[in-house]
């Protein structure tokens, strides 16, 4: 008697544990869904711009970069216009320039302009297209990266008005990150 | 005390780290080639070179100078002879000239990056702002540089 008693355990297990995995998956997939409202928002887009969009924007309307700024060949603008030739280490409040150090555009393997929740969530978990970085990387890099970190600090522009911040604070959402990580790091539908 | 070099010479300066690297230049160094334009980094008529990549001084905190080789326009030769420099007198370019100091830096500084350089990337790469419109004899000075100041 004892074969058919753990048959049935195990079918049971078997059909309990895709309900589990669901409401597991449920949680990660709307917790990305929570964090792509930061990666959307213009600190992060504006420079996770596409190949179509070969330069950088600004502001918190998302307009292109002024000046005729390019994106260029290694991502740090044109050979003679440098992200460097402007943006500096750190904030300048007195002109309103932006700074951060290593400011530079985000990879076109990063490029974030344009896609959906899930794509942005795909392109993410994928190492050729992430800087090869397993899930504590990912984490680390959303946690400590200096030019993701700035986002939570932007400055003022040159008429001195605060630049818009992501919608949750930088603790926030790294706790999201982690907890989105944990739950097995699923992409939206 | 913050130390850099200068034109090839090394200085400490005791000054607020966020001062812009422009007020040095010009009124702790009395450096006055280089120019304050619109104070935003957005005409490129302070520019200098740090480390030889052009840097808008107007906007480039003293603090990120420590330990860096600046070049101002006094810097780029001693005798005017550097090609950006020549071609820009065979050119004529200037015609207030308020710019050009800025201008030449930043042309000196893409050509050793693009050293043939097309319009276009002449277009990408030097945004700096001539209030008297002289920019054709700009590019004709670029190309002109660029080939060893012969004229096309």
């Amino acid at each position: 008697m004892k074969a058919p008693y753990l048959l049935a355990l195990m079918l049971i297990g078997f059909a309990a544990a895709p309900s589990r995995a669901e409401t597991v998956n449920t949680e990660s997939q709307a917790l990305f869904t929570r964090i792509a409202t930061v990666l959307k928002s213009p600190r992060c887009m504006n420079c996770h711009t596409d190949a179509d969009h070969p330069f950088p924007r600004q502001g918190d309307d998302r307009h292109r970069h002024l000046f005729n700024v390019a994106r260029g060949p290694s991502d740090i603008g044109a050979p003679g216009l440098h992200c460097g030739t402007c943006h500096q280490d750190k904030n300048n409040a007195a002109s309103g320039v932006p700074g951060a150090p290593g400011w530079r555009l985000a990879p076109l393997s990063m490029a974030w302009e344009g896609l959906s929740d899930r794509e942005i969530c795909r392109e993410l978990l994928d190492p050729t297209r992430n800087g090869q970085r397993n899930a504590a990387a990912l984490a680390d890099h959303f946690a400590h990266e200096a030019l993701v970190a700035w986002a939570w600090s932007p400055g003022t522009d040159h008429n001195g008005r605060a630049r818009a911040t992501p919608p949750m604070t930088h603790d926030e959402f790294n706790r999201m990150v982690e907890r989105w990580l944990a739950t097995g790091a699923a992409c939206p539908e | 005390m913050i130390t850099f070099r200068i034109n090839g010479r090394s200085i400490d300066v005791d000054a607020d780290p966020d001062t812009p690297l422009l007020w040095i230049i010009r009124e702790q160094l009395g450096l006055t080639g280089t120019k304050y334009g619109c104070g935003i980094a957005a005409c490129g008529a302070c520019t200098v070179h740090v480390d030889g990549i052009a840097a808008r001084s107007c906007s480039f905190p003293l603090s990120d100078a420590a330990g860096r080789e600046v070049t101002t326009i006094e810097g780029l030769s001693h005798d005017r002879s550097h090609p950006v420099q020549k071609a820009w007198i065979d050119h004529q370019v200037p015609q207030c000239g308020y710019c050009q100091s800025g201008m030449i830096m930043a042309v000196a500084a893409f050509l050793q990056e693009t050293p043939k350089p097309s319009d276009a990337d002449i277009d990408a790469a030097i945004t700096n702002i001539c209030r008297c419109g002289t920019y054709e004899r700009i590019r004709e000075a670029i190309h002109a540089a660029s080939e060893g100041g012969k004229s096309r």
